[in-house]
């Protein structure tokens, strides 16, 4: 099972360790930073790393390094979950998942990395179980415990952790009670040159904020369940129902939550909400190149598409770049070649567009790689997917509580290759 | 008002602010002091200097100073055991507390407190805790019996637990079972032999009514508990794989892949025409692509999973060619590790859409990856027949594109593509030639000279060109000048007219001008043939070629069903059963799919599971890239980077050296023959040559299996049947088999195993009057623990039990210890105990010491013993003379040790048969000038041999005795042997 914990930050040191049996040398660390420094880029870090008497797996978040050290047989995707549901409790917590973050509470991260470990079993990880055990750092409970005195660790056995729903603790109270169900999409696509897709797919999530008084029973329908074949869900839902009738039928954790995340595979037909036309040219023996881009809307059902942000590595021959943007701020690093446009809306009628030229090394030759062109967006009020939420109904209470379901689409890995 | 403020203390007298502050009469300044010490020892500050003063705030009612107190301990215990003993009290105390978070807490630190003093108290809470009302602390209770047995296995067994902690798998509540099955795992991985899990299907049921109901993380536990259950019949296959389905919905992609694994498993025994089994597989693949839109270090492991469902089970994904074309921005291991599954997808269905992406991507940035990419068309034109043309096409674009390394990547593919498509390519030669000069890796130059060699006949220049190479000759690397010999040489055989200075000087450059040994050695066999007998030279270097096998650098049948069996796990990240690499775990049985209940095979009949298993892939797998390279070019220098497991044994490493040996014989001996022609290379002289450098120590057994076809004289070197060999692996297992052998191989053998006299092992006066004295001798290839239990005190003994501790051999008993009636006082009774060597290793001080631990009504007595080495010879242990020698020449001299043996007074053939009776056999007998020398060999039931050279002079009866062995340490015990043998 996990052994011990190291955190690493960018620069390669070793701000925090946590050890769950016997105490491994922190030289065991070694090892990774060879790894470190082999790899060219920081997310080019092998996730699994063999020594002579450990192995050490680790996941990069917020550009700081968890590295667990494990000695027997462990499967590592359990040890990398368990290390991004560190993470996302870190992020819980304090807000932000940064070293300052982390050595500001370092004895509250101490006390939740005992909680959530116990022998290298993981033993509370659910967020509200957590919660009840270690109150999370406020402002004006740090002030209240030095005047007070108290303590911000829980003195009472977390009523959750053993019940037949161990996401929800009892006891909830809300005089507002409300339910709200983001359903969220990002396309992640691969176009060619020509702008035909070659691949594109949805991953979709429907998270949820639930704020609802007592033990409610909710069930949530949609209009075209048909699109979910591929789909995982919080525990709380109940797969039964979900096989027979396609409803999903559940008692929400309190708060903030995953209900359920989905794939749309790229053999469904997706929608690709905006097209590229693009000219990047070199012309051999000259140290000018050609830069011409434009954007336009594409199957959005009419929504707008926002705030659109363009990215592209120009090869490592261009010196600079000099264009010219319709709308919006460019910038582009000479170190790095990375050239960024923050497009902002598109506009239907007057198309966004970026045009100029980029200056290479006198006398050097035409470069040899076509830059891809990285595309961000959101697209408010759709799900590109077309997946609507049919209706919300709540059994077990009372009250009524007001409900609301937001749509949203955004561009995960959208690539326009040149 | 944060944290960090516990880090800012000034320079001076920081431990001893700190002292004061935990000894302040005022709760406050005391939790802020411990928390300041607790944000030391987070950076790695030395603070155990303050250990008494913290374990003083122990005592609290305030919670969280009582964690962080907790969490000090923690840490520290191990360093100050004794001041640690002073924690004792109140964890006690806390164990009995009504508020069941205290007493988890508190019987969970004292698990983790490290230090064997405090282990002993430890017992009656946990015993109490165990058995707990509240679930929360017997789930906790039940890791505290993990991490218990971690310190001291021995106690935990004697007080029980182990047997609780398997009716825990019964309790009402699913974290406790999860937790308790998590333990057992745990416990289990450090005792492979013991059946901790006994699964039945009472026992099944249980835990998948658990599954549905625990954490994600008892979820995990529980799946990967169920891989390990054979299922009786298909039907109950198929409902456990029903009930297991709905998990692969999981969020926690840890689940996901654990119930793939147990589906991949049992999928195995459903007949393929149930209509179940379609829908199985089209459940599959969803959630294994789902796992593909995670975060990049998830997807890695997925991928390398992936990559074995897809060779095992291609239907599953092929339809799902396209989530795995690879975004510029994925970290590189994700890239590669698509990359390859793409190949393995690829078909003639969706090639011309995999070939544009490979194109697409040998435009990247990345140069591993490009060359990768390069790599990969030349693969997809070997494997998909049709699509041959276009890969070559799509090549010789991007030869076009002049890019340095694309180009020669692409040159060692096209070699690659005219070995499996001789006489249909060749058009392209003249646009190779074209890029000579910008060749400057020597794979890549390697490869061009063979394809001028191979078609030097098409070639109008092929002498210029090569000539050019020649130029240079020493500065090249040992791989071009080898394949510059042979082009050259094929050159002369097809042109003789014009190329005779050329060949002859090559020849003087490889014979006379290099210190190369594998250079001079193929130039002087060159050379030779040409000057003898030019037409068989003719027949030997331009013999036809076999063509290369469909598909490169499939992993070996029966290590993919191995792996099959630990999806999920580091074995199948790395691509290597789990024996090869995780510490400890010598023992870890190989796990097997179970047979298919439709094609009649018995499950519990691995061989012929495994040749089924053969029979399914292309029937000659040739490794990898690197490797085919490696054949192409008559080379064994670069090392074979075959995925098949590294055979520990030294078994193994004799088989290896008898084929490098007898290859020798069968050349030097007779010939006339003409040298076989091993199943691998295109000319023959890699046999003779490849001895010359240390024999490959991965090679897998196929590959072996494979060359062994060719030449009859080696296959006979080998000490058991290649049947066997992959078994032979795990030395544990090889034990049974030895074993089985013996029964075979000992018929008409003389029995007589030397077996010491008994000796008082336990007296009386030490056991509260139970006394034990006893031997070990070998029967049948069994060792026996012969004892006799005397009862000298004044009551009736009963209840008798032994364990061993950790030993050298890893002897353990093989059963219990048979004493069936109550032994009264003043009775003796003779117990014979069949013992194994499949327990668990430690190295002893001496090497045959043995730990006891004998238990009876009255209390637990240990003694040590010394067991004679010679019980652990086994009855196989005849080597081979070729392996002998090449054995003996090949252990270094430091490994030799020389002994005497006074007063001896046998003829060295009753010497030899007296040893015989015990295992030590005699091979070879010389006698120089009137001194008797005797050759032996001995093995150990690890698999560790021993060699040994006796030394008889009629008359003298002072012996001397040479052992040679790999494991030098063993020699002073075997000298004992031997002389306790010889004189008794």
């Amino acid at each position: 099972m996990i052994h011990s914990l190291f955190l690493v930050n960018a620069s390669g040191d070793i701000f925090l360790e946590k050890h769950w049996k016997s105490v491994v040398s922190r030289s065991v660390c070694d090892y990774f930073f060879e790894a470190q420094e082999r790899a060219t880029e920081p997310e080019n870090v092998p996730p699994v790393i063999p020594t002579p008497h450990h192995y050490l797996i680790s996941v990069l978040r917020h550009r700081i390094y968890f590295v667990a050290v494990i000695q027997s047989e462990v499967p590592p995707l359990f040890v990398i979950e368990f290390l991004h549901r560190v993470v996302d409790t870190f992020q819980d917590y304090f807000g932000v998942c940064t070293e300052a973050a982390i050595k500001d509470n370092v004895v509250v991260v101490y006390e939740l990395l005992e909680e959530m470990l116990d022998n290298g079993f993981p033993l509370a990880t659910e967020s509200n179980i957590l919660k009840e055990l270690i109150k999370p750092p406020t402002i004006l409970r740090t002030m209240v415990n030095t005047i007070t005195g108290s303590t911000n660790v829980g003195e009472q056995l977390p009523t959750g952790q053993l019940s037949v729903v161990p996401w929800r603790r009892t006891g909830v109270k809300y005089t507002n009670n409300e339910a709200y169900f983001d359903v969220v999409e990002e396309i992640d696509a691969i176009i060619d040159k020509s702008g035909s897709t070659i691949t594109a797919e949805i991953q979709g999530v429907i998270d949820a904020c639930v704020k609802l008084t007592g033990m409610p029973d909710l069930t949530l329908s949609f209009m075209n369940p048909r699109l979910l074949d591929d789909v995982s869900f919080h525990p709380c839902v109940r797969f039964k129902r979900w096989e027979a009738e396609r409803i999903l039928s559940f008692i929400p954790p309190d708060g903030n939550f995953r209900l359920l995340s989905y794939h749309v595979s790229s053999q469904n037909l997706v929608a690709i909400p905006v097209y590229v036309k693009h000219n990047i040219t070199f012309r051999e023996g000259s140290s000018q190149g050609r830069f011409d881009l434009t954007l336009g809307p594409k199957q959005t059902m009419g929504k707008a598409v926002e705030s659109v942000l363009v990215s592209s590595q120009l090869p490592r021959g261009v010196l600079n770049a000099n264009l010219n943007p319709s709308q919006g701020t460019y910038t582009f690093d000479p170190v790095t070649k990375m050239l960024s446009w923050d497009v902002g809306k598109i506009n239907p009628q007057k198309l966004p567009s970026l045009k100029g030229t980029m200056s290479l090394q006198a006398g050097a030759s035409k470069p040899d790689e076509n830059p891809t062109i990285n595309i961000q967006f959101k697209i408010q009020q759709m799900a590109i997917s077309g997946l609507k939420v049919n209706r919300l109904d709540m059994y077990g209470e009372k009250y009524k509580p007001f409900k609301g379901i937001k749509y949203m689409t955004k561009a995960g890995k959208f690539q326009v290759r040149t | 008002m944060t944290d960090s403020k516990y880090f800012t203390t000034t320079k001076k007298g920081e431990i001893f602010e700190l002292k004061a502050e935990l000894n302040s009469d005022k709760k406050e300044k005391k939790k802020e002091a411990v928390k300041k010490v607790i944000a030391s020892m987070t950076v790695g500050k030395d603070v155990s200097a303050l250990f008494p003063d913290v374990v003083n705030c122990m005592q609290t009612d305030n919670l969280e100073l009582k964690k962080l107190v907790y969490l000090y301990l923690m840490n520290y215990a191990k360093s100050q055991p004794d001041m640690a003993i002073m924690a004792v009290n109140t964890f006690v105390k806390d164990c009995e507390d009504p508020n069941p978070l205290i007493r988890a807490l508190a019987v969970r630190t004292m698990g983790c407190i490290r230090v064997d003093k405090i282990t002993e108290y430890l017992c009656e809470p946990l015993r109490k805790c165990l058995k707990d009302e509240d679930p929360y602390v017997r789930k906790t209770a039940a890791v505290c019996v993990a991490k218990l047995h971690d310190i001291n296995a021995q106690l935990v067994e004697d007080q029980g637990f182990l047997d609780t902690l398997k009716d825990l798998i019964s309790d009402s509540n699913p974290m406790v079972v999860a937790n308790a099955v998590a333990a057992l795992s745990e416990i289990a991985e450090s005792h492979p032999n013991s059946n901790l899990l006994d699964l039945n299907p009472q026992t099944i049921n249980k835990l998948l009514t658990a599954l549905n109901e625990c954490t994600e993380w008892g979820q995990i536990f529980i799946l990967d508990c169920l891989a390990n259950y054979t299922p009786r019949d298909d039907r109950e296959s198929q409902s456990i794989c029903e009930r297991v389905t709905p998990r692969l919905s999981h969020a926690n992609s840890a689940v996901v892949l654990s119930a793939v694994k147990v589906l991949m498993k049992f999928m195995e025994m459903l007949p393929k025409d149930l209509d179940y089994y379609g829908t199985l597989l089209k459940k599959l693949a969803p959630p294994l692509v789902t796992l593909l839109s995670a975060e990049p270090e998830l997807q890695y492991v997925a991928l390398r999973n992936i990559n074995l469902i897809v060779q095992r089970r291609p239907e599953i994904l092929k339809h799902e060619m396209k989530v795995f074309f690879v975004k510029y921005n994925d970290p590189i291991y994700v890239k590669l590790e698509k990359l390859d599954i793409m190949i393995r997808l690829a078909s003639q269905a969706n090639i011309a859409q995999v070939l544009a992406e490979l194109k697409e991507y040998a435009t990247e940035v990345d140069v591993d990856f490009v060359r990768k990419a390069v790599r990969a068309i030349g693969r997809c034109a070997i494997k998909v027949e049709q699509s041959a043309e276009r890969c070559v096409s799509t090549l010789l674009d991007l030869i076009q594109t002049k890019v340095n390394y694309v180009v020669q990547e692409a040159i060692v593919v096209i070699k690659d593509i005219f070995r499996k498509y001789p006489n249909k390519y060749e058009s392209v030669i003249a646009t190779l030639c074209e890029n000579l000069d910008s060749l400057d890796e020597p794979e890549a130059r390697a490869a061009m000279i063979w394809i001028v060699g191979e078609y030097a006949e098409r070639i109008d220049n092929a002498d210029e060109l090569l000539e050019s190479f020649l130029e240079g000759f020493h500065d090249e690397s040992t791989q071009v000048q080898l394949q510059l010999l042979t082009g050259i040489v094929k050159l002369f055989l097809k042109k003789p007219t014009e190329t005779q200075e050329l060949v002859q000087q090559v020849l003087s450059l490889a014979t006379q001008d290099s210190d190369n040994p594998d250079l001079r050695d193929r130039g002087y066999i060159y050379w030779r043939l040409l000057s003898t007998d030019p037409v068989a030279a003719k027949e030997v270097v331009l013999a036809e070629k076999p063509l290369i096998s469909e598909e490169t650098d499939l992993i070996e049948p029966t290590l993919l069903e191995e792996l099959i069996c630990h999806i999920g796990t580091l074995a199948s990240v790395y691509h290597k059963p789990p024996s090869a690499f995780v510490e400890g775990s010598r023992g870890v049985q190989h796990k097997r799919l179970p047979g298919s209940a439709g094609s009649g095979e018995s499950v519990d009949s691995p061989d012929t599971g495994s040749a089924a298993g053969v029979s399914e892939a292309p029937p000659a797998v040739i490794p990898s890239q690197g490797d085919l390279l490696g054949d192409l070019l008559n080379l064994d220098l670069t090392p074979p980077t075959t995925t098949g497991p590294p055979p520990p044994t030294s078994g193994m490493q004799m088989g290896a050296m008898d084929l490098l040996g007898g290859g020798l014989d069968s050349l030097m001996g007779d010939e006339s023959e003409p040298p076989p022609i091993p199943l691998r290379t295109d000319t023959p002289q890699s046999p003779q040559l490849s001895h010359q450098s240390p024999s490959p120590p991965d090679y897998s057994p196929t590959e072996l299996g494979g060359d062994l076809g060719g030449n009859p004289a080696m296959a006979a070197g080998f000490g058991a049947p290649p049947a066997v060999m992959p078994t032979s692996f795990n030395a544990p297992v090889s034990g049974g088999l030895d074993d089985l052998f013996d029964l075979g191989g000992g018929v008409g053998m003389p029995m007589g195993s030397y077996s010491p006299p008994k000796t008082v092992w336990l007296p009386a006066m030490k056991a509260k009057g139970l006394e034990i004295s006893g031997t070990f001798a070998r029967r049948s290839g069994v060792i026996q623990m012969e004892m006799t239990l005397t009862n000298k005190a004044m009551s009736v003994m009963t209840d008798f039990a032994i364990q061993f501790n950790r030993n050298s051999f890893g002897l353990a008993p093989a059963g219990p210890l048979q004493v069936l009636t109550p032994l009264s006082p003043n009775q003796s009774i003779e117990v014979s105990l069949p013992l194994n060597t499949v327990g668990p290793v430690m190295k002893m001080e001496p090497l045959n010491n043995l730990q006891v631990a004998v238990k009876n009504n009255i209390d637990v007595f240990y003694f040590s013993c010394q067991y004679p080495i010679s019980m652990l010879f086994v009855e196989d242990g005849k080597m081979e003379r070729q392996v002998f020698l090449a054995t003996w020449k090949d252990i270094p001299n430091d490994n030799e040790s020389q002994f005497q043996i006074k007063d001896c007074h046998l003829s060295s053939d009753a010497a030899s048969n007296k040893l015989q009776g015990s295992n030590i056999f005699t091979i070879a007998k010389r006698t120089v000038e009137g001194q008797d020398m005797l050759y032996q060999s001995i093995k150990l039931t690890n698999g560790i041999w021993v060699l040994a050279e006796l030394r008889v002079q009629a008359g003298n009866p002072n012996y001397t005795v040479s052992l040679k062995c790999r494991a030098p340490e063993v020699s002073q015990s075997v000298f004992q042997s031997y002389e306790a043998v010889l004189k008794n």
